[in-house]
């Protein structure tokens, strides 16, 4: 009875070692398994991690370069806009500028009135140029002489006529060419051979006065560019507004007497 | 802003002139002209106006006096006035703006500086 529960024992006993060892096998090869699937898996990370970081370098690399394309496109822009603001107030000068000179020539030619003229060169230099102290001179051709005519800032009877090429005023009126001092002087009192500008009116080149500025308006520090159009524009058409109104107010007068002569003789 | 009325007082038609050609660049905006303080205060009283731009120095009543008349009257104590001036002493533009102007431009004045005033005053773009 001993013998048969000895002989099971030792066949269980050398069953449970065998499943022992079976066990311990599978678990082996298990663990094996495991490392192998570890190690698998360890290397797809980086494979994976690798993948996903170079796509994203790429997409940042495409992001930054759009990114600098668009700056360089707002650069562009700006410069582009400035530009036009440049453009815009140029633009906006020149149309003050073009409204002064419309302004100035329509007026110059609004009348054949001599006196009335005179009066509107006088506005203009004062209003448009900003002139304080200046004088109006015709020249006279038979005395050669430049006569004043129109005074602003000054009295009339302060001012004398001048010999066509003497002075400033009468070198300008003879050689027909703008003078313009190269400083502007505190003004202290008239001074008729020291203007800070002449302006000879001029009929193609036929001179038939000056414009002679001695002092500007205390907020005018100096001249403009308009001004420099201006007095271009003076020089011609003050000129000729000047001569067809002398030519017209002579003409009137001229066939006043006519008529009265014809009245005279068909009476 | 729909129908600005604005009067121009100054003595120089050419001066007169140039302010008109400006103002016209503004939209709605009807322009009416006087020679002098006086003429001034006549269409003053004959309209509404919005905006009043006034020379100092005129014939028979000038700016300085047109300005203080006009502040007195109950309809025009909130009109902008503008002087424009050939006066450009700090005395001259402090009595101008006592006086009650709301602005005081020196001739020879850009007319791009006249605009921007006149739309400042009026709250126009």
């Amino acid at each position: 009875m001993v013998k048969e529960i000895g002989e099971d024992f030792f066949y269980n006993l050398k069953k449970a070692v065998e499943h022992a060892k079976n066990l311990i096998n599978e678990n082996t090869k298990l663990k094996l398994e495991i490392k192998k699937l570890k190690e698998e898996l360890e290397a797809r990370k980086d494979e994976i991690t690798q993948s996903s970081h170079s796509e994203c370098y790429k997409k940042i690399n495409d992001l930054e370069e759009k990114n600098s394309e668009f700056n360089k496109r707002i650069s562009e822009l700006e410069e582009e806009n400035k530009n036009f603001a440049t453009k815009y107030v140029e633009l906006e000068s020149e149309n003050n500028n073009l409204a002064n000179l419309y302004v100035a020539s329509f007026q110059l030619h609004s009348t054949l009135n001599f006196k009335e003229v005179v009066q509107i060169i006088m506005e203009i230099v004062i209003n448009l140029i900003g002139a304080e102290v200046f004088v109006l001179y015709l020249l006279d051709e038979k005395t050669n002489e430049l006569t004043p005519i129109a005074t602003e800032g000054i009295e009339i009877e302060k001012t004398n006529s001048i010999k066509l090429g003497k002075g400033v005023v009468g070198r300008s009126a003879k050689t027909g060419e703008n003078y313009f001092s190269e400083l502007i002087p505190i003004y202290d009192e008239f001074n008729e051979d020291a203007p800070i500008a002449c302006i000879p009116l001029k009929i193609k080149e036929h001179t038939i006065g000056v414009i002679a500025i001695y002092k500007l308006l205390m907020q005018k520090e100096q001249f403009t560019e308009l001004d420099y159009e201006l007095f271009t524009l003076l020089a011609g058409h003050a000129a000729t507004a000047i001569f067809s109104s002398k030519l017209y107010t002579e003409s009137e007068r001229k066939l006043s007497t006519i008529q009265g002569f014809i009245e005279l003789l068909t009476k | 802003m729909a129908g600005i009325n604005i009067l121009v007082v100054e003595d120089s038609p050419t001066m007169r002139q140039l302010i008109v050609f400006a103002l016209k660049r503004l939209k709605d905006v009807s322009v009416v002209e006087a020679n002098d303080g006086v003429d001034g205060l006549k269409k003053l009283s004959a309209q509404k106006f919005d905006l009043l731009i006034a020379d100092i120095n005129m014939p028979i009543m000038d700016g300085l006096k047109l300005v203080s008349l006009v502040r007195q009257d109950q309809k025009y104590k909130d009109m902008p006035i503008i002087i424009v001036t050939t006066e450009g002493a700090e005395e001259d533009k402090k009595r101008g703006l006592t006086l009650g102007a709301n602005a005081y431009l020196t001739k020879p004045v850009q007319t791009n500086q006249l605009i921007s005033t006149v739309k400042d005053l009026l709250r126009i773009s």
